[in-house]
């Protein structure tokens, strides 16, 4: 199999992972190709990675900052979203009493670490990951999956350090929401 | 203690926690909340879980 063959068959996989960090398919197809043409133009890198994939995540990882960098206008924009404060004070309103008491007392979530770690789990958790707004959604990746600082995050979107926290908050607390209601109530097998 | 701060504020901290630093009075009045409130803690716990779900997730994920 040759080098480009063998970086082809990485492509589904890179370009769902873009997809989830860009929220936008064209983003995503430009940096996906980018990673792979930059690990063509360095073939004696590859032929000493054991671990392909791993390299090829590296250098998505770079490519995605490169694409939010270039168009951190554009995703800016949405860094306000009205509809997501909205849907934010909704979800408040649903968890707390107007005396600030939990409506339902949150339920235990301890399980077995590989009922979390398991492939079901997992897809859930991609699904829930997937329905988070553009903004709420990016900014939660890059801190959770890129691994990025809290100030980094701020300079790269060019957003101050309240709006990052006040998405990442709601970013949480959806992401709770979403896995208590699709995998913490449901009947396990 | 626990009405230094309600369950609504106990949680806001909780999540807040995982992206920055609590100040001194914030981590005091939490933790009072804590050792006397039923339903916090299970949140807190919800928070420790989400962020080993996370861990493993970018494990499984290969990176």
């Amino acid at each position: 199999m040759s080098i480009a063959e063998s970086l082809a068959e990485h492509r589904p996989y890179l370009m769902r992972f873009a997809r989830l960090q860009l929220r936008n398919d064209a983003w995503a197809e430009d940096a996906v190709s980018e990673t792979l043409l930059a690990a063509l133009a360095k073939p004696q890198s590859f032929e000493q990675r054991a671990q392909l994939r791993t390299w090829l995540v590296g250098i998505l990882k770079h490519k995605i900052i490169d694409a939010i960098r270039l168009r951190s206008r554009e995703v800016a924009l949405y860094s306000g979203d009205d509809e997501s404060a909205s849907a934010s004070d909704e979800l408040d309103a649903l968890m707390f009493k107007a005396d600030g008491h939990f409506c339902t007392p949150p339920d235990d979530w301890s399980q077995p670490d590989q009922r979390l770690g398991s492939q079901q789990f997992f897809k859930i958790l991609e699904a829930c990951l997937d329905k988070l707004p553009p903004a709420m959604g990016r900014v939660f990746l890059m801190r959770e999956w890129i691994e990025l600082e809290s100030d980094e995050i701020c300079k790269e979107l060019q957003i101050s350090q309240t709006n990052l926290y006040v998405l990442l908050h709601r970013a949480r607390l959806r992401l709770r929401e979403c896995l208590q209601l699709n995998w913490f109530s449901q009947p396990k097998p | 203690m626990k009405r230094l701060m309600t369950c609504k504020q106990a949680a806001s901290l909780m999540v807040a926690r995982q992206d920055r630093p609590l100040g001194l009075w914030e981590s005091a009045t939490l933790r009072m909340h804590l050792l006397a409130c039923r339903a916090c803690p299970h949140f807190g716990r919800q928070m420790d879980a989400m962020r080993s779900a996370m861990h493993a997730w970018r494990n499984y994920r290969g990176d």
